[in-house]
């Protein structure tokens, strides 16, 4: 791991600053609660049951019997056909220092309870780990990633058909009649998480199981984990539990226990989706400081105005040099 | 900046997705909407001076070029009908309504410029059909910079300011030598001024994309886009000095307006692949944002 660590000039772990409200801006004049995913992946046990749930519920087509050969992750990215996305870190580390908590099997401990808001916090360290060569070990880190549902989409900045809209929920999900297959929205995330299905062009991505909240219901993924590692509710409490819990796990001894996507002031307003990561956000294949890139778009669209008249000012010059020319010959 | 020694990654996986666009849609659209935007502006004030052939050969050039270009969009979508959706709605967050809107409107001013110069007919009209399109001229050519810029992709957001200036250029010189290789000699004057202009200026702002992208920068050296830029770099140049050298003779109009041409296809084509280069290498997502971090960190330290 390196030494800084991800959100060195934020403060994590903080009680989390005001929640933004995306559906309110959107112009919903009295939308519900914003509501979320809190990801804890430090009680992950790569069961992958949330990524079953959600093909099933979604119907999302199959991705074919194809091994990865990196490692037990065959699954290996979010996709227009993939919602939810179990990475699976294997990686040599130093052996854990003799006063962390160590089961006998050499083992450091980590309480596989999560901490449901208002309830008591039981926390321990707790990545799998075996045995490797002397003085380090291998460890597992397992991580069910998703759709941000950014506060600040860039998807859904940049879709020219208005396909990908704000929901009253704060979430961000694509009509997939009204998606003309632009494939804008592919790169302009930050996260890498939307896709065009290949055979149809057409653009998907996690909806939250907008059909099931609408029915009072928590989405697939969360329902099925077995673990609690997927979390939904209001974004509000989330933060709130998620704070309590990376103050249990800090107590405990895990320091490299650190929430991602959880700040407001980061460069997408905050994620609907967010997490308590165990390793730098880019071990998970996640970046260490997305940005919205529209952000910067007013400044993009002064340069293009700027080049633009430089473009009118060349000729123009051009012109009037050659009339001048042609007046004294 | 990260090297690549430090630098950590989900077993070397992308973290952003490149576009699946097809180089020659969309590379191939940023190249036709420069020669038509700038050819537009190009066409006006060849005709103020007098240039008529010229001026028509570069009006028909920039509708011929919207009209591919558009066609190359449609193709992109997959399915053609879904084009309408695109003018569902105005979005300003988005370039590519922006965009959509835009060709929406030149396209037919374009069109009207052209269908005037070449039958003679309606010159009044005509008239103000060429001032419209050489108005919309330049935010044909440059938007497109916008639309690349404003994704996730390393290459493109990283060069965002430098960007529309690349593509300003690159178009200026494109149209600059369609003129060289349409019109007649005698009429190629303006031209070949402007073919230098938009060859520097192309270059000056690819000089500072490549400061502004450090690392990032290696896209537009290696592989693919590297190829591309260098064939671009020596075609422009080349198209340049002919033109500036040119004089009257026809041949070396002719060879210089066919180099710059064949030079601003390779810019977009090589500024496309490193683009794709850049979202495909997750050292140019996480170096980035890891110096923008550590960048931060020092200047929010309390000493
Ligand atoms: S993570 Fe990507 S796809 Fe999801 S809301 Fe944010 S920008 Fe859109």
């Amino acid at each position: 791991m390196s030494s800084a660590a991800a959100g060195a000039h934020r403060p994590h772990g903080e009680p989390a600053a005001e929640v933004p409200d995306p559906a309110s801006d959107s112009g919903y004049p009295d939308p519900p609660d914003r509501v979320g995913f809190f990801t804890d992946t430090s009680v992950c046990i790569g069961c992958k049951a949330c990524e079953v749930a959600c093909k099933e519920w979604n119907a999302l087509p199959a991705d074919g019997f194809s091994l990865s050969g990196m490692s037990y992750d065959n699954t290996e990215a979010l996709g227009a056909s993939t919602w939810r996305h179990v990475a699976f870190v294997e990686r040599q580390v130093p052996a854990a220092p003799a006063d962390g908590a160590v089961d006998p099997g050499g083992r450091p401990l980590l309480g596989l309870t999560p901490v449901v808001p208002g309830g008591e916090a039981d926390a321990g360290a707790g990545t799998d780990a075996g045995a490797g060569p002397a003085g380090s070990e291998i460890r597992w880190l397992m991580s069910s990633d998703v759709c941000k549902h950014c506060t600040h989409a860039a998807c859904l900045d940049v879709c020219p058909t208005g396909a990908l809209f704000r929901t009253e929920f704060g979430t961000v999900v694509v009509q997939d009649d009204i998606c003309n297959g632009c494939g804008y929205c592919v790169p302009a995330c930050p996260y890498g998480v939307i896709e065009q299905r290949p055979d149809d062009g057409r653009a998907f991505k996690c909806t939250m199981c907008y059909d099931r909240l609408g029915a009072g219901m928590e989405p697939a993924c969360a329902k099925a984990c077995p673990t609690e590692s997927i979390q939904f509710g209001p974004l509000d409490e989330l933060r709130a539990g998620a704070a309590r819990r990376l103050d249990a796990l800090h107590e405990a001894g895990v320091s490299e226990a650190r929430l991602y996507g959880h700040d407001p002031e980061d460069g997408v307003g905050g994620d609907g989706a967010f997490f308590l990561l165990l390793d730098e956000p880019e071990v998970y294949g996640l970046p260490p400081d997305p940005r919205v890139p529209t952000r910067d778009l007013p400044r993009m669209w002064r340069h293009a105005a700027a080049a633009g008249l430089a473009l009118l000012g060349a000729v123009g010059a051009s012109a009037a040099t050659a009339a001048r020319r042609k007046g004294s010959a | 900046m990260v090297e690549r020694a430090d630098f950590e990654s989900y077993y070397g996986r992308p973290i952003v997705k490149a576009p699946a666009w097809e180089a020659t849609d969309i590379a191939g659209y940023f190249f036709l909407g420069g020669l038509a935007g700038a050819g537009s502006v190009l066409a006006a004030a060849l005709q103020a001076g007098g240039a008529h052939r010229t001026a028509a050969a570069l009006k028909v050039t920039s509708v011929g070029s919207v009209g591919l270009a558009t066609a190359a969009l449609i193709h992109d979508l997959g399915v053609p009908s879904r084009f309408t959706h695109m003018l569902r709605v105005v979005k300003p967050t988005s370039p590519m309504s922006v965009g959509s809107w835009l060709l929406a409107v030149y396209g037919p001013v374009a069109g009207a410029a052209a269908a005037s110069a070449v039958t003679g007919r309606a010159p009044r009209a005509g008239a103000v059909a060429t001032g419209g399109a050489a108005v919309l001229g330049p935010a044909v050519a440059t938007y497109t910079a916008v639309l690349a810029s404003d994704t996730a992709v390393p290459a493109w957001h990283g060069a965002h300011r430098e960007l529309p200036y690349l593509f300003a250029g690159s178009a200026l010189a494109a149209a600059s030598g369609a003129a060289l290789l349409l019109g007649p000699s005698a009429e190629t004057g303006v031209a070949r001024a402007t073919a230098v202009l938009g060859a520097l200026g192309e270059t000056a702002a690819d000089h500072a994309a490549r400061r502004r992208l450090g690392p990032v920068a290696a896209t537009l050296r290696e592989g693919r886009a590297g190829g591309l830029m260098r064939s671009a770099r020596v075609l422009t140049a080349t198209g340049a000095a002919l033109a500036l050298l040119s004089g009257r003779s026809r041949a070396a109009g002719v060879g210089a307006g066919v180099a710059l041409l064949a030079g601003s296809v390779c810019t977009r084509f090589g500024v496309f692949a490193a683009g794709i280069a850049s979202a495909r290498d997750p050292v140019h997502t996480v170096g980035p944002q890891r110096a923008r971090l550590a960048a931060d960190g020092a200047s929010a330290a309390p000493d």
